[in-house]
C-alpha cells in the first residue's frame, strides 16, 4: 500500500511542472499566440528559482524568482510578436534557444551547489491519515498550485466575460479588433501568465523535483507541455489527465531502470518522447476535433491599423 | 509610456533588405558589451578575444571552416523548409542518425576499405537523414500531425539511441570501456583539404556545393518556384496544382539528407569515431543561421562563417577570460532575436508614440483579405 501511494505521489511531483507550463500556454495559444518559447521560459524559472533559493536561503523567494524571471522572459516574446510583428515560430525558437543559453551561463557557479527545497505541506492529524492523508494533504505546494490554477484557468476561460473575450481574439483577431476590443493588450497579458507558469513550472523542477541546478534540466518537459495542449485541444482539464498520464510514463521509466528490466535504459527513457509523438498521432488523425478546437488566428501575426 | 506603432509600406523596402543583418549584428554586439560589462569584463578587450584572436591565423580559419561546414549544409536545407511554411525543427535528430547510418561501414565491417568506401558512407548518411526526417514528414501527411513537435521531440530520441549504441553494442571492446566507437580506418575519413595549412576537410566544400545548388533550385528551376508560392500563399499553391503533401516530403528528406551529410561529414572529417554527443547543437543554430541569412542559400554562407565564429569566440573567452563558453549560446540566441526584430523594418516603418497624443487618421482602413 504505501509503495502505491508513494508511486502516486512521484507521478504527481513529476506531472506539476507539465501541467502548470501547459495551463500557462493553453492561455496564450487560446489567446491566438504560439509560444514556443516554453522549454526556454521553463529552464529560466529553473536557474532563477535555484539562484534566488540558493542566495537568499529561502525556496519561497526562490519560487517567486521563477515566476517573476519566467515572466519577463516572456516579455520578450511578447514585445518581439505582438508589437513587431515577427514571426512566432521562428521567435518562440529563439526564445527556447537563448534561454538554454542563458540559464547555463547564468548557472555556472550554481553547478554542485545545494539547492532549497521547498517543505511538503504537514497539517497534523490530516496528513497522518493512511493513505488519503498523504495524497490530499501531504504534497508539495505547489502540487497544491497546480490544481487550482487549473480550476482558475477553466472557470475565467469559460465563465467569465473576460475568459470570452480572450478565446474570441484568439478565433478571430480581426474581428475582436473591430468590435473594439484592444487584442494587443489581451495578448500581452496572456503571454506574460504563460511565461509566469512557464516559469513556475521551472521553478518546481529546481526547488521541489529536484533541488538542485543542472544544466538543461527541463529536459524537454516545455516541449512536452506544448504538445499536452494540443493532446488536451485546448481543455484545460483534458490537460490536467495528459500531464498526469505523462507523470506515470515518466516515473514508469524511471522504475523500469531502477528494477534493472532487461530493456536499455535509453530505450526507456526515450518512452516519453516517444510517448509525445504516439499521442500527437492519434490526436490529429481525428481531423474534425482538431479543426474544431484549435483556435483560429493561432500563430497568425496581427498588427492593428487605426 | 511610449507605444510602438507598425505602419506598412506599400511594398517591401530593399534597404532594409540589405541592412537588416547588420543592424541586428551591431545591436547583438551592443548587448553583448552589456552583459560582459555586467559580467566584470572589459568589452573592448572580451570583443578582441571573442571575434579577432580565433581567426587571426591561417589555421584558425581553417577550424572555422570545419565549424561552419556542417551549420551551412544545415541551413541551406531548413531555409527551403521555413520558405515552403515547413517547419523542420529536429535537424539534430536528422544530423545524428546521418552519422550512424555514414558510421555502419567503418564500424561494423572495418575490414572494407578503398576508394568506394568513402562515397558509400556519404551516400548511407543523407539517406539516414532523409529517412528520420521522413518520419515527421509521414505523420504530418499522413495523420495532419504538428511537425514541429514531432520532429522535435525525435531530436531527444535520437540522442538517447546514439549514446546507446557506442555504450551499447558498437562501443570500441578496446576502447578501456570508453563509449566511444572503434576508430575509423583510412578510407573512412574525410581528407583535409590543405593537410599543411590547417584541419579543413571536404565538409566545408559539400557546404558551398550544396549552397549553391540549393540557391539554383530556388531562383531558376520551377520546384524552388513551388516553394515560394506554397509558402507564400498555399492556396495560390493548390490552385496552380502544387501538390501540399508532395512539398511536405521534399522538403523534409532534402533538409534531412543534408543534416545526414552534415552528421556523417563531422564524423568522419573532425571526429573520426562515434561518440555519445557528435554535435554542439549544430541542428539548432542552423536555425539561426537559416534565418540570419534571410533564407538566401548565399547569405547562409555568409551567417554559416559568423555563427561559427560564436563557436570559437566562446572556447576562446572560456580559456582566456573563464567565462562560460555558455555565451556562445547567448551571443546565437540574441542574434536571431534582433534579425527576427530588424526584419520587420522590411515591411513596416515604426512609429513611436505617446499614449497623450491619440491621432486620427481619416478612416481606418479596410483590413487586407489574408
Amino acid at each position: 500500500m504505501d509503495i502505491t501511494v508513494n508511486i502516486l505521489l512521484t507521478i504527481a511531483t513529476a506531472a506539476t511542472p507539465l501541467l502548470i507550463a501547459a495551463i500557462g500556454e493553453l492561455v496564450v495559444e487560446r489567446s491566438g499566440v504560439l509560444n514556443l518559447g516554453v522549454e526556454g521560459m521553463m529552464i529560466m524559472g529553473a536557474v532563477g528559482g535555484f539562484g534566488a533559493g540558493y542566495l537568499t536561503g529561502s525556496p519561497w523567494i526562490g519560487l517567486l524568482a521563477a515566476i517573476v524571471v519566467g515572466a519577463l522572459f516572456s516579455l520578450l516574446f511578447a514585445v518581439m510578436t505582438l508589437s513587431l510583428a515577427t514571426n512566432q515560430v521562428a521567435t518562440g525558437l529563439s526564445l527556447t534557444l537563448l534561454g538554454l543559453g542563458l540559464s547555463g551561463m547564468m548557472g555556472t557557479s550554481f553547478v554542485g551547489q545545494p539547492g532549497q527545497r521547498l517543505p511538503n505541506l504537514d497539517i497534523p492529524g490530516l496528513s497522518s491519515i493512511p493513505v488519503v492523508g498523504k495524497l490530499v494533504f501531504g504534497q508539495d505546494p505547489v502540487f497544491y498550485i497546480s490544481i487550482v490554477l487549473t480550476a482558475a484557468v477553466m472557470w475565467f476561460l469559460f465563465r467569465t466575460r473576460t475568459g470570452l473575450t480572450l478565446r474570441s481574439i484568439g478565433d478571430s483577431h480581426t474581428s475582436a479588433h473591430a468590435l473594439g476590443i484592444q487584442v494587443i493588450r489581451y495578448r500581452y497579458l496572456a503571454v506574460i501568465f504563460g511565461g509566469a507558469c512557464a516559469g513556475l513550472a521551472g521553478g518546481h523542477l529546481s526547488l521541489v523535483y529536484t533541488p538542485q541546478w543542472v544544466e538543461n534540466m527541463s529536459a524537454g518537459r516545455g516541449w512536452i507541455a506544448l504538445a499536452l495542449v494540443v493532446f488536451a485541444s485546448w481543455r484545460p482539464w483534458r490537460v490536467l489527465a495528459g500531464a498526469y498520464i505523462f507523470g506515470a510514463v515518466w516515473i514508469g521509466q524511471l522504475h523500469a531502470q531502477a528494477f534493472g528490466i532487461p530493456i536499455p535504459s535509453q530505450m526507456l527513457s526515450s518512452l516519453p518522447y516517444l510517448a509525445t509523438v504516439v499521442v500527437l498521432v492519434l490526436i490529429s488523425r481525428n481531423k474534425r476535433l482538431t479543426m474544431m478546437n484549435t483556435p483560429a488566428s493561432l500563430g497568425q501575426p496581427f498588427v492593428p491599423d487605426r | 509610456m511610449m507605444r510602438l506603432e507598425l505602419v506598412k509600406r506599400p511594398q517591401r523596402s530593399a534597404l532594409f533588405s540589405v541592412l537588416s543583418p547588420f543592424i541586428a549584428f551591431a545591436l547583438t554586439m551592443v548587448a553583448g558589451a552589456i552583459m560582459f560589462a555586467l559580467l566584470g569584463v572589459n568589452p573592448l578587450n572580451a570583443f578582441t578575444i571573442y571575434f579577432i584572436e580565433p581567426i587571426s591565423q591561417v589555421w584558425q580559419l581553417h577550424e572555422l571552416a570545419i565549424k561552419a561546414a556542417p551549420l551551412i549544409l544545415i541551413a541551406v536545407g531548413l531555409s527551403v523548409c521555413y520558405r515552403a511554411n515547413i517547419w523542420n525543427i529536429g535537424a539534430e535528430g536528422q544530423l545524428i542518425f546521418g552519422a550512424i547510418f555514414g558510421s555502419i561501414i567503418p564500424v561494423v565491417f572495418p575490414g572494407f576499405e578503398g576508394p568506394l568506401v568513402l562515397p558509400l558512407m556519404l551516400i548511407l548518411g543523407m539517406f539516414g537523414g532523409a529517412a528520420y526526417a521522413a518520419i515527421p514528414a509521414l505523420l504530418k501527411t499522413r495523420f495532419s500531425t504538428n511537425e514541429i513537435l514531432t520532429s522535435l521531440m525525435l531530436v531527444y530520441v535520437a540522442q538517447l539511441f546514439l549514446d546507446w549504441l557506442v555504450r551499447g553494442p558498437w562501443r570500441d571492446p578496446q576502447g578501456h570501456g570508453f563509449p566511444q566507437t572503434i576508430q575509423f580506418g583510412d578510407s573512412a575519413i574525410l581528407p583535409e583539404l590543405m593537410p599543411d595549412a590547417g584541419r579543413a576537410n571536404w565538409g566545408f566544400v559539400f557546404a558551398l556545393v550544396a549552397a549553391v545548388l540549393i540557391w539554383l533550385l530556388m531562383s531558376r528551376m520551377l520546384k524552388g518556384f513551388e516553394v515560394r508560392v506554397l509558402g507564400s500563399s498555399p492556396r495560390a499553391g493548390r490552385f496552380a496544382g502544387f501538390g501540399f503533401n508532395r512539398m511536405v516530403f521534399f522538403t523534409f528528406l532534402l533538409s534531412g539528407a543534408l543534416a545526414g551529410l552534415a552528421g556523417i561529414s563531422e564524423v568522419s572529417g573532425a571526429i573520426n569515431q562515434l561518440q555519445p554527443v557528435i554535435s554542439p547543437g549544430y541542428g539548432f543554430t542552423a536555425i539561426i543561421v537559416a534565418f540570419l541569412g534571410r533564407l538566401n542559400p548565399l547569405g547562409i554562407i555568409a551567417a554559416g562563417l559568423v555563427l561559427a565564429l560564436t563557436y570559437l569566440g566562446g572556447e576562446a573567452v572560456q580559456s582566456a577570460l573563464g567565462i562560460s563558453d555558455k555565451v556562445a549560446r547567448v551571443f546565437q540566441g540574441m542574434l536571431l532575436f534582433f534579425v527576427l526584430g530588424c526584419d520587420t523594418l522590411i515591411h513596416y516603418r515604426i512609429r513611436l508614440i505617446g499614449f497623450a497624443a491619440p491621432k486620427l487618421e481619416g478612416a481606418p482602413k479596410l483590413e487586407e483579405a489574408r
